[in-house]
């Protein structure tokens, strides 16, 4: 084996460069969360110090719980993230299906105008869509966050789905056109099943955007009662902001929910990624 | 043989789809950029023109504003470009070594801060620099640089640059894996060839990977220039909507949020805010028109 690749000197140098590095990714998580469990003084005395018996206090939690309606706000963020990932793989897996399954005139000019939304941000148009919710009625409804988001991750969604559906084999789809079926049937019972994963790398790669967005709930959902939790926490914070126990608190509730979700999805999300269907 | 009849499924197929990215993203975006041509005078809307993009490059108040933004924008594009990319390059090489122990775990621990929302990744931020808390001083001093520290937050002249080195450690995580998996296809018979002719280590990185990865820095470019210009989230949660100190953290979506809904004294104005989407609009259409044309057709693929 060559001997430039496998130097123990080298090896030990890239873990440097990679442990100094990963401190540096998780140093400011880590810090937060320590200290929402300190009392007020030893937060200032000594930050770097994990909370013992006797600077442990959940102080900032009792005022986050009394004062902020977090659970609301996480049972919005919920319903928005996953009614928006529900329409974006229903809704987008259909267009995709018809896109890579049928030859009818425009299918080109179709594929080109859906992809379009790619690489503009749909936040350009936010006056216009402003003035649309306000005009439906649907202003502080969480029906408008849905809405933008399906709208968001539907061109992404459609190009990565066709690019899968185009590998599902034709035989299969034929042998179910021989059966009888319609091809509603096949599409659901026949090809949905096949380019699952597929289906889970969209839904991962909407997820995190759709629970961090910070811009369309501010400006189509501010009201208390459809608040989503990262809206939420930064007004709470915002209110908050010499209450530095509570501060810290908010944060770390803020943190968790996704910390756990990437602890489930991560391996689908790293898999999804590196397997290229970004490309 | 020709079928003349409709064949309704593919309709069925297409029509949700379509139906919502047509009424909530493409029409609201034409009909944003044709608002940008109205203004209103006693409730009413009067058709102006260019006059609103008049006034956003030329009017002294407000061009001001708008070139600020402008210049910020480019400068915490530049940040990203200069920092962001080049340690993700070096992180995705430094995992993809093909018989290093860990490597999941660096990949899934660096990947963190880019899961966290703007909002937590602004406080936190915000708290460590903070001179009452003092983390950043102490840590500084524990390393003998505590006459470095400055509260940068606060001060005109380093707010930008640390809040684009924030949004920096945030989103490192994406060119790393995007990175990462244009590395790990380039075939080992390749980089066995070259060890043969004497190419090895830093070399073999530079004359060998980068080029076969140069496509995806490409992809990576855009993304980030797409990205920081509609960016709101992190100087807004960081900095408020006057993106202070002395609007020296202003960006064009910051500045954009100001006039559409107002602030403090002035009122919201829709049309002007339309207008400075239009120009967001232009900037963002013109870099994607120079990668699609000036750079991705031009780039050499090398068929692994």
């Amino acid at each position: 084996m060559n001997k430039a690749r496998s130097n123990p000197l080298n090896t030990l140098a890239m873990h440097g460069a990679l442990i100094l590095y990963t401190l540096i990714a998780l140093f400011p998580v880590f810090i937060i969360l320590i200290n929402s469990f300190k009392e007020r003084r030893s937060i200032f005395r000594e930050p770097l110090a994990l909370p013992d018996s006797e600077s442990f206090s959940t102080i900032g939690y009792e005022t986050v719980m009394q004062q902020g309606d977090f659970f609301l706000y996480f049972q919005n963020s919920m319903i928005v993230t996953v009614a928006s990932l529900f329409f974006i793989l229903l809704f987008g897996s259909m267009a995709a299906y018809a896109l890579s399954e049928y030859r009818f005139r425009g299918n080109m000019l179709m594929g080109l105008y859906l992809a379009l939304g790619i690489m503009i941000p749909i936040r350009i148009g936010t006056v216009a869509i402003l003035e649309m919710m306000v005009a439906t009625g649907l202003v502080n409804s969480l029906w408008a966050l849905i809405l933008v988001y399906t709208a968001q991750g539907l061109p992404l969604a459609v190009f990565i789905l066709s690019e899968f559906m185009r590998q599902v084999s034709d035989d299969l789809k034929n042998a179910g056109r021989i059966d009888g079926l319609s091809e509603y049937t096949i599409f659901f019972r026949l090809v949905l099943p096949l380019v699952r994963p597929a289906m889970a790398t969209v839904a991962v790669f909407n997820m995190i955007p759709i629970w961090n967005d910070l811009w369309f709930p501010l400006i189509l959902a501010p009201a208390e009662e459809t608040k989503t939790l990262t809206l939420g926490s930064q007004v709470f914070i915002g209110q908050f902001v010499t209450d530095w126990n509570a501060v810290l608190s908010a944060l770390s509730m803020a943190i968790l929910p996704v910390l756990i979700l990437y602890v489930i999805f991560s391996r689908q999300l790293i898999r999804g990624i590196t397997s290229g269907a970004v490309k | 043989m020709k079928q003349a009849r409709i064949r309704w499924h593919i309709l069925v197929f297409l029509a949700p789809a379509v139906f919502v990215y047509t009424a909530v993203m493409i029409f609201p975006l034409f009909n944003t950029l044709w608002l940008a041509l109205y203004t209103r005078v006693d409730q009413e809307r009067v058709f102006v023109g260019l006059e609103n993009f008049r006034t956003l490059f030329f009017d002294p108040i407000w061009a001001e504003q708008f070139w600020n933004a402008l210049g910020n924008n480019f400068w915490f594009f530049l940040v990203h470009m200069l920092v962001q990319n080049p340690i993700g390059v070096a992180l995705a090489a430094l995992l993809s070594h093909p018989r290093l122990r860990f490597a999941a775990l660096y990949r899934s621990a660096i990947f963190i801060p880019t899961i966290l929302s703007f909002v937590i990744v602004g406080f936190a931020w915000k708290l460590i620099l903070s001179p009452i808390w003092g983390i950043a001083p102490s840590m500084l001093d524990a390393v003998g640089l505590g006459s470095l520290y400055a509260p940068w937050l606060g001060k005109e002249e380093y707010a930008l640059t640390t809040l684009a080195l924030v949004s920096v450690w945030q989103f490192v995580g994406i060119p790393m894996m995007l990175i990462y998996a244009a590395l790990l296809t380039i075939p080992e018979e390749i980089l066995e060839a070259g060890e043969v002719d004497g190419i090895t280590g830093m070399a073999a990185f530079w004359k060998i990977k980068l080029p076969l990865i140069l496509p995806s820095i490409g992809i990576i470019s855009i993304l980030t220039f797409v990205g920081n210009f509609n960016a709101f989230d992190l100087i807004y949660a960081a900095q408020g909507a006057l993106a202070g100190p002395d609007f020296s953290t202003d960006i064009l979506g910051t500045f954009m949020y100001r006039t559409f809904f107002g602030f403090q004294l002035q009122l919201g104005d829709p049309h002007m805010g339309s207008a400075i989407a239009g120009a967001m609009f232009a900037i963002i259409l013109v870099g994607v028109c120079i990668y699609l044309f000036g750079i991705q057709t031009r780039m050499r693929r090398y068929q692994l």
